[in-house]
């Protein structure tokens, strides 16, 4: 194992679990344990599954009260972060000047006035908070929640296991959150995460996060789950993946994420990045995400070149593998505009074979989320 | 004759003057669950360590290397159609092609079972 590697407060569990160690993000993290990617993906949809996202970045923007947190936010994203309620969580996307996204991230408001909890990816905590440093105004600042670590328990199961250690946790609300006593540790918990099934993320201070996945993992409905099915699960959920799906030079509209700039943004058009989504909003851009499933039963990876059905280059694949779900490939990536629709032939170019696919909606696999007693799923 | 293997995993077997061809249990382990097998056209000759073959995991796509040089007589379909059998018989049922032998002495230059086992323990 290369070292230099940071490590999560779990590092010792998943090696005592036979996880598979990789390098991700600058941490040592498991790509898989002995149940193996596939078993560990279907799993998680069946049950539940624990995974460490400890190596993500949670922070703190703190002003004189909520408007000013939010204001001082939202010049540099373009999310209605303002009239998010207390309680509640959105994702945004942090934009650089020309309107690329230099990181997807969720945020959520405290009861505590003033503040604005924030998760970022891992791979890009350092520059995203040299950035907040350099661009919040001066009455707003970021501190770091280094000392803290994250689980996410996701699965139909999910919300039956973590009720056994605190009931309130199953009337949690998708994209809500509340502080919790999970037996005798004290976390936020908040409900949604990233495989499109029903489930939480919980923070705890690191000191209490194995103790806590111990605590889960104790459950006989719940494994422990490496990378490999993280993204393979992702996938079918149609969510991006950063630094493959979205990029700096990716605005919002293109990578279909649109849903992240608030209305009121947009006419007020006070963000960075703000000329050219607003000009993309208005006239379409010129390339989108999209959806893509392979006809046959071979997987198209990352960098595939996607073709008309006339052998013109319209695109290339940002994320793809097979889809355990699904039983059969997906991928997702960006086409020229006039090949976005749903329903379009296309073809991959697989170790220099063309293969036939199409364009389809996201996500592969259904989401299954909890939006109240009664509520529609 | 016995089981020979190259240093990519891939094992090499004589059987009725053909020789069989498929990956290792150690390589099928390190893949993790297969999901797609792509295997070359009967008839295609192949020269030694030329693409072959691609097994591909969830995680990631692997080539298969023709461990000698030779003609592809006959291939797997039955992986083809359900990869995980390599999962489940890499060295057996799960063999990946038969290949007409253009050269037999290149079997020399490979590792029996003995040197490949202590090879992959210090690998």
């Amino acid at each position: 194992m290369t070292q230099n590697l940071k490590i999560t407060p779990l590092n010792a569990l998943h090696k005592s679990l036979g996880g598979k160690m990789v390098e991700f993000a600058g941490y040592e993290m498991p790509v898989q344990f002995p149940l193996g990617v596939l078993k560990e993906h279907l799993h998680t949809r069946e049950k539940a599954g624990l995974f460490d996202v400890s190596h993500m970045g949670q922070a703190v923007i703190v002003g004189a009260d909520h408007e000013s947190a939010a204001r001082a936010l939202e010049t540099v994203a373009p999310g209605e972060i303002q009239k998010l309620g207390v309680g509640r969580q959105r994702l945004t996307v942090l934009l650089n000047d020309d309107g690329g996204i230099l990181d997807d991230l969720m945020v959520s408001r405290p009861v505590a006035d003033g503040r604005l909890n924030i998760v970022v990816n891992g791979a890009c905590k350092e520059a995203d908070y040299a950035y907040l440093d350099e661009r919040l105004p001066e009455n707003a600042k970021l501190e770091r929640f280094d000392s803290r670590g994250l689980l996410a328990l996701q699965g139909p199961k999910a919300s039956e296991v973590l009720a056994k250690h605190a009931p309130a946790a199953a009337d949690l609300k998708f994209m809500s959150f509340a502080e919790l006593q999970i037996g005798d540790i004290t976390a936020v918990v908040t409900r949604g995460g990233y495989t499109g099934e029903d489930g939480f993320e919980i923070s705890t201070w690191q000191e209490d996060t194995e103790k806590l996945a111990r605590l889960l993992l104790d459950d006989p409905d719940v494994e422990p789950i490496g990378l490999g099915a993280r993204d393979s699960l992702r996938l079918e959920a149609g969510m991006c993946l950063y630094g493959h799906d979205l990029t700096p030079e990716i605005s919002p509209v293109e990578g279909n994420i649109a849903f992240t700039i608030g209305k009121r943004r947009r006419s007020e058009g006070d963000f960075a990045g703000a000329k050219r989504i607003l000009r993309e909003l208005a006239d379409g851009p010129s390339r989108l995400r999209v959806g893509i499933l392979p006809q046959g039963r071979a997987p198209a990876r990352e960098g595939a070149e996607i073709q008309s059905t006339d052998g013109k280059i319209i695109g290339a694949v940002t994320s793809g593998g097979f889809g355990p779900s699904v039983g059969a490939p997906v991928a997702m990536g960006y086409v020229d505009i006039d090949y976005a629709q749903t329903g379009t032939d296309v073809q991959l170019m697989v170790r220099g074979k063309a293969l036939p696919a199409q364009i389809a909606d996201m996500p592969f696999a259904p989401h299954h989320y909890y939006r109240g007693q009664g509520a529609g799923k | 004759m016995s089981v020979k293997y190259t240093k990519d995993h891939e094992w090499v077997r004589e059987e009725g003057g053909v020789y069989i061809v498929g990956i290792s249990t150690h390589a099928a382990e390190q893949l993790g669950d297969v999901v797609f097998v792509e295997l070359p056209e009967i008839g295609k000759s192949l020269s030694k360590g030329d693409d072959m073959a691609v097994v591909e995991s969830v995680k990631a796509a692997s080539d298969v290397y023709a461990p000698i040089s030779g003609e592809v007589v006959e291939i797997n379909q039955a992986i083809a159609d359900e990869p995980a059998k390599v999962n489940e018989d890499a060295q057996g049922a799960a063999w990946f092609v038969k290949l007409k032998a253009k050269d037999a002495s290149e079997l020399d230059t490979l590792m029996d079972e003995a040197a490949y086992n202590e090879f992959v323990e210090n690998e």
